[in-house]
């Protein structure tokens, strides 16, 4: 489990250190964590282009990517917790409460709908505050810990929810102020060329520089292989153990909330029993982009391909127009297919190295 | 970890500080007060009669936070109100779950039960426990087959291949060719009926197609990926009134001119068929099912009445056009339809 972080800042005495020996551009791309995942989303690309005669219309790419978007934007920060060592499966249902409080604390304030988005970015931090702060002050592993947060959060949107709207659903905000600039915000349309692109690509494209810059060019990112290849030694060369797995939540948390606004501005009401199960796609992608379960290796570009590749797949299928019976059947193949594809590539590239 | 707590306490802060602030960043139109303000005439419900204090349990088989079976629910409690009930309501998606908590009813010996019947099978051990310990039972919603050979009193409910045949007509009716079933619960027996029941008396072509009901954006996607593929599709049917507004989107993302009809009514179905955004709704008025089996449960205690001659008790199909959508948007609003 070896940290792809940047060596450290050259000193003049290590001109020898095997850390700054040259090496050819073409190694150093077959050592990136998200290669075998690229290839696997060209191949299902090819794949789709050729069996779905629809699928390389503009307007289908466009689709296909909001689709992957929409995962992408969880993908990404639960990409970097996976290399931090840690999971999150409450990450699904972080995304319907954080969409519920917006419309919730808004409605039943009778304010302004920003008050609502602003309120429930700091409430949907303090649950990544909470994850964090339960992992690394108590002994439970995260699967467990993160468990009780979703279960106590499915409990939760359902119970406030009836408790506080009288139904199971939200009321509807979108005659409210504030309702027209915050859809601009989080769920607008942009047209390119005669094509409509969901404004959550934009999150995602930004959130994806953001994480892989983090990773790659600053300290906290060598912290986040650090924690994730080996807590102990890291914490005995002096890194911030906590801190980092705490920052790590709440980076999750920020894409819940990225993602709950989506929801709620595109259809202005919100179902209190959905997300359950997102969590697991968030990992799935994650996994497929070439995260390891066990921490300490991943990138964040590597989530960003495997929510494309989950897009692509679980759209194509529609486009190709496939029996629906055996929908999730062609799904698991196809994910299968990727994931072996792009494991394949992996140990050729490290086999080479 | 010192860093940690003035974080915590920090967030608080903040919280605190929005929580002032939102007291002047009010909005004007719509929201809490505006609901209030509709509200201030409603009248609060109480017992019409003076019968014994009779306890009725439901069991259902919704899954968590499903807005059909908080309609049921209402219909269910207000006539619980008016009747002088105490009303207990459960409910499992999973069988097995759905029948532990009825056999728990009968544990409890309830004066009534309300059952389900989406997953006959594992509830027909329950039901016979039921009548053995005396307690009547009716079923409602799906199950009309199953109802009288498991020894419940009536049925009261919508054949779903009857409301399917209904859809199917209706879409005749609009000349339309070519449609789309949208399924939102893979397995789902009722979703099968009623595209199959949609196919059955459809003089065009009917076809599938599974998203995942959960979550939404899927939802919206996968319909937009099939409208794009398939120009020709002039109707999308959806089997629940949540998905219609994410059809609406679909349609409109992929610059489809289909129709997008569907199942069950909600304040957004009842706006939406008012603009004309939508075409038709096909409603089996769930508080009707909730209000019939509390009321018809009284009365069979009261009064030894059964409705329908034990012949099930159809709430539905009823197809609402923009005609009646006005009218109905109020009372979808306060969750009643």
């Amino acid at each position: 489990m070896t940290a792809t972080a940047p060596a450290p800042a050259p000193s003049p005495d290590t001109k020898t250190d095997e850390r700054l020996l040259k090496t050819s551009p073409l190694k150093k791309l077959m050592g990136r964590p998200e290669l075998g995942s690229v290839v696997g989303a060209i191949a299902v690309f090819l794949f789709f282009a050729i069996v779905a005669d629809s699928f390389l219309q503009a307007n289908s790419l466009a689709t296909v990517t909001y689709a992957a978007s929409t995962i992408g934007i969880m993908a990404v920060p639960v990409a970097l917790l996976m290399i931090g060592g840690e999971f999150d499966l409450s990450a699904g249902v972080m995304v319907t409460t954080s969409a519920l409080i917006s419309s919730m604390f808004s409605y039943q304030m009778t304010a302004n709908v920003w008050v609502g988005v602003v309120v429930s970015l700091l409430a949907t931090l303090a649950v990544g505050v909470f994850n964090g702060v339960m992992l690394t002050r108590t002994d439970p592993p995260s699967f467990i810990i993160t468990l009780g947060t979703f279960l106590m959060l499915t409990g939760m949107n359902l119970g406030f929810t009836k408790l506080i709207s009288g139904t199971v659903s939200t009321k509807s905000i979108a005659d409210m102020e504030g309702f027209s600039s915050a859809k601009d915000v989080f769920a607008s349309t942009i047209t390119i060329g005669g094509v409509d692109f969901k404004i959550t690509i934009v999150w995602w494209l930004a959130l994806i520089a953001v994480a892989t810059w983090i990773l790659l060019r600053t300290r906290v990112g060598n912290w986040i292989f650090a924690v994730g290849g080996g807590e102990d030694a890291a914490r005995a060369v002096g890194v911030p153990v906590a801190a980092t797995k705490i920052g790590l939540y709440m980076g999750v948390a920020f894409g819940a909330w990225i993602s709950g606004q989506h929801l709620l501005f595109s259809y202005d009401v919100v179902q209190s029993g959905e997300g359950v199960g997102n969590e697991l796609i968030y990992i799935i992608a994650a996994v497929i982009g070439g995260c390891l379960i066990t921490g300490g290796y991943g990138s964040a570009v590597g989530a960003a391909v495997g929510a494309l590749i989950f897009g692509m797949v679980s759209k194509g299928i529609v486009f190709a127009e496939w029996n629906p019976d055996w929908f999730k059947f062609f799904l698991g193949v196809m994910l299968l297919l990727a994931t072996l594809l792009n494991h394949w590539v992996r140990k050729r590239a490290e086999a080479t190295k | 970890m010192a860093r940690v707590q003035t974080g915590v306490r920090a967030v608080g802060a903040v919280l605190v500080a929005v929580l002032g602030v939102s007291l002047a960043g009010c909005s004007s139109t719509g929201g809490k007060r505006a609901e209030d303000a509709r509200k201030a005439a409603a009248a609060q419900g109480k017992a019409a009669v003076n019968t014994p204090r009779w306890t009725f349990g439901m069991v259902t088989h919704s899954g968590d936070g499903d807005t059909f079976w908080d309609i049921v629910q209402n219909g269910a409690e207000q006539a619980a109100v008016k009747d002088n009930i105490k009303f207990l309501y459960a409910h499992d998606d999973e069988a097995q779950q759905q029948a532990q908590l009825v056999d728990s009813y009968v544990d409890k010996k309830v004066d009534g039960i309300i059952v389900s019947l989406a997953k006959p099978d594992a509830m027909k051990g329950p039901l016979a426990r039921a009548k053995k310990a005396g307690i009547p039972v009716i079923t409602v919603n799906s199950g009309s087959a199953e109802s009288k050979e498991f020894g419940a009193l009536t049925h009261i409910g919508q054949d779903e291949t009857i409301a399917g045949e209904a859809v199917g007509e209706e879409l005749n009716k609009r000349g339309k060719k070519k449609a789309l079933c949208i399924l939102h619960e893979q397995g789902n027996v009722g979703h099968e009926q009623r595209c199959d029941g949609a196919e059955k008396t459809f003089d065009g072509k009917l076809q599938n197609l599974y998203v995942t009901g959960t979550n939404m954006p899927d939802v919206q996607s996968s319909i937009e990926a099939r409208l794009q593929s398939d120009k020709d599709i002039d109707a999308v049917v959806t089997l629940g009134a949540p998905f219609a507004d994410a059809a609406v989107k679909a349609k409109d993302g992929a610059g489809s001119k289909a129709e997008i009809d569907t199942f069950d009514l909600n304040e957004k179905v009842a706006a939406g068929l008012k603009s004309g955004t939508l075409g038709f709704a096909v409603d089996q008025q769930p508080y009707l099912q909730g209000y019939e089996a509390v009321d018809l449960l009284w009365l069979y205690k009261y009064n030894a009445d059964v409705l329908g001659g034990g012949k099930p008790v159809l709430t539905g199909p009823q197809i609402i056009t923009k005609d009646q959508a006005a009218e109905l948007e109020d009372y979808a609003k306060r969750g009643t339809r």
